[in-house]
């Protein structure tokens, strides 16, 4: 039995897989297959300052080797999951990652000040939503977006700040540098790529929001890619995420410098999908005889 | 427990009409708490997504389930290559299924096309109370016609083409019927022009009505809110999840 135990801005996982947010909600249905116990952590859905119905549907469209989804932030609002989740989520025995987002920098900041006075583990801020004063663009797409509005929720909270990047940009690492030198302690990639699929008997979009954001295995080289640039660009935490769908792909993104892995659309596939990633990401480490997953964060030897 | 994923034995792999086809499932488990309306999650191929499929029949007793499907794309027709003696990966049962009242005297169950699956169980449940009303596009696409005899329930069928039973939707029977009064529920599952028809004469003759929804879905137990359908209660509309807050819903409650 490997170390599987890590540690991210002084935060300590058990072990590096936490679901990712928008898939597990706030762990509630997939309780019901497994103890929460035995994540790393869990990423809770993306929750903004008031609830939000999301887009309508259909929202899911299946791709080769993956999916589009166009939820749209549907969330009850920060103060519902203050009082009515995080209380939950706070009696298991994993790291808690808030998700939040917002359309304005002050809607974000606000967020943030809410959250302060829990004892909500960390913050994940997903900074791939529009900013509607700025002409709808994502924060996330601008080294100057995303800068200020990851200083203002710097100063908001004295939480770890893990800030998540949007891969629908010229240049990650640019984006990731801001955010280090805005005061991010961690970034989080890939968040999902923007896609789209057309019924060709219809001629309509599948989903009816028409462009969605795509993600699962087709998307995991894309997130190796990315998160092996980032990590040699910035000198903070990295936790990887985009296409996980098992031990060997975890063991992957590690190398390429991720120091913990999240896990989206393969637990459509197999609900289980994040235990059993925990238990392979073990067994492949037994079978090379490393004795910490820590040894292998960013071994990647390149050419 | 309220649902489970494991890989059951196909027992029984029949053809019940051209590309569509009936499998009786050993999974006691599942069918020790599966209720009318609730559906099973599939997974299948190298895909992504698991597909959905009602719950067609329940046996406590043998601990099987029996899910009846048509090919309508990769995912079933990878489905449909399984065999007897194969095993079938599944989420199950999930949903909120229908709501059976064993006082109700006189209930009318309508099933259209691919919709008619989910009937059988209720018929199972009201027997002779119920008459089943159910239509096909055409008589090669009919189904279920002989499980449904054997429940006691009356049966109308009808076809698109007038191919086979009563020519025309099957709004036109059941319209019929409602108009004579004297009926407790309808439950129905279909297209939805022809779920939309039947509820407004439902909410014409008062009638409680409740139908079985389709979405597209992702985890099919409420976490992603992938499958959201616009609902209203109390004059609030809010988005419902077709995987956790129904299948079925109250047709009241539905904004079409
Ligand atoms: C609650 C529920 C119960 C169902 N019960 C039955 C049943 O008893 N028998 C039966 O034959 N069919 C049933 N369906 C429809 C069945 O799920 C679809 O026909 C099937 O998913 C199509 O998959 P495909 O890969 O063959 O088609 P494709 O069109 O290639 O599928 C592409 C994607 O769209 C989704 N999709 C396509 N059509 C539908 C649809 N109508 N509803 C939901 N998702 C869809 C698929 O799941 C997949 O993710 C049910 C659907 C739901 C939601
Ligand atoms: C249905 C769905 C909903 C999502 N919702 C959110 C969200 O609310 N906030 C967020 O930061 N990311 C969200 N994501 C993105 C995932 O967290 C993750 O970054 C992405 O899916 C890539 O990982 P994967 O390929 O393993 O799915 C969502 C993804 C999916 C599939
Ligand atoms: S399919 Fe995920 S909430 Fe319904």
């Amino acid at each position: 039995m490997a170390d599987l135990s890590v540690n991210i801005c002084g935060v300590d996982f058990k072990n590096p897989v936490i679901p990712a947010s928008g898939v597990f909600g706030y762990g509630r249905e997939y309780e019901e297959l497994f103890p929460l116990e035995k994540l790393g952590g869990i990423a809770t859905k993306g929750t903004t300052l008031n609830r939000r119905t999301g887009n309508l549907s259909p929202r899911i469209a299946e791709t080769p080797s993956g999916m589009l989804n166009s939820v749209g932030l549907q969330n009850p609002g920060i103060d519902h999951f203050i009082e009515k989740e995080l209380p939950n989520l706070l009696t298991k025995d994993t790291v808690i990652l808030a998700n939040i987002a917002g359309s304005t920098v002050e809607e974000c900041v606000k967020v943030a000040e809410k959250l302060e006075p829990t004892d909500v583990h960390m913050i994940e801020l997903n900074i791939s939503c529009p900013n509607v004063k700025q002409g709808g663009a994502a924060f996330g797409t601008d080294c100057g977006m995303a800068a200020e509005v990851v200083r203002n929720v710097r100063k908001a909270t004295s939480k770890p700040l893990v800030v998540k990047l949007s891969p629908n940009v010229t240049s990650i690492t640019d984006i990731a540098k801001a955010v280090e030198d805005a005061g991010a302690d961690a970034v989080s990639l890939i968040n999902t790529l923007l896609g789209m699929r057309i019924d060709i008997n219809t001629g309509r979009p599948v989903l009816r929001n028409n462009v969605g954001g795509m993600s699962g295995r087709a998307v995991f080289p894309i997130a190796v890619r990315m998160v092996w640039q980032v990590a040699n660009a910035v000198k903070i935490p990295v936790i990887g995420m985009g296409g996980v769908s098992s031990g060997r792909d975890a063991v992957e993104l590690m190398m390429a410098g991720a120091s913990a892995v999240q896990v989206g659309a393969a637990i459509f596939t197999d609900p289980y999908a994040p235990v059993k990633i925990i238990d392979e990401i073990n067994d492949f480490l037994d079978s090379k005889n490393i004795s910490s997953v820590r040894d292998i964060i960013g071994t990647v030897k390149p050419w | 427990m309220k649902y489970t994923q494991g890989k059951y034995l196909i027992l029984n792999k029949k053809t019940v009409a051209r590309e569509i086809y009936s499998f009786t499932i050993a999974c006691p488990e599942i069918a020790s708490v599966a209720t009318a309306g609730q559906f099973v999650h599939i997974r299948t191929g190298n895909f992504t997504l698991r597909r959905p499929v009602s719950i067609c029949g329940i046996d406590k007793a043998k601990g099987t389930l029996r899910i009846v499907f048509e090919i309508r794309g990769e995912g079933t027709a990878e489905i449909s290559r399984l065999n007897e003696g194969d095993v079938i990966d599944m989420l199950a049962p999930l949903g909120h299924g229908f709501t059976i009242n064993p006082d109700y005297k006189k209930v009318v169950l309508i099933g259209g096309g691919i919709g008619t699956p989910p009937m059988l169980p209720l018929a199972e449940a009201y027997g002779k109370n119920a008459t089943v009303i159910t239509g096909f596009r055409s008589a090669d696409a009919v189904i279920l016609q002989e499980d449904f005899r054997k429940t006691g329930a009356e049966t109308i069928l009808c076809t698109d083409d007038g191919s086979f039973g009563i020519h025309g939707f099957v709004t036109q029977p059941f319209a019929e019927i409602a108009a004579k009064g004297d009926i407790e529920a309808v439950y129905a599952c279909g297209p939805m022009p022809m779920l939309k028809g039947i509820s407004n004469i439902c909410r014409e003759n008062n009638i409680f009505c409740e139908i079985s929804l389709e979405e597209r879905m992702a985890c099919g137990i409420g976490a992603c809110l992938g499958c959201a359908c616009r609902t209203v209660k109390n004059d609030e509309e809010y988005f419902s999840h077709v995987c956790k807050d129904g299948p079925v819903f109250n047709a009241e409650e539905v904004l079409w």
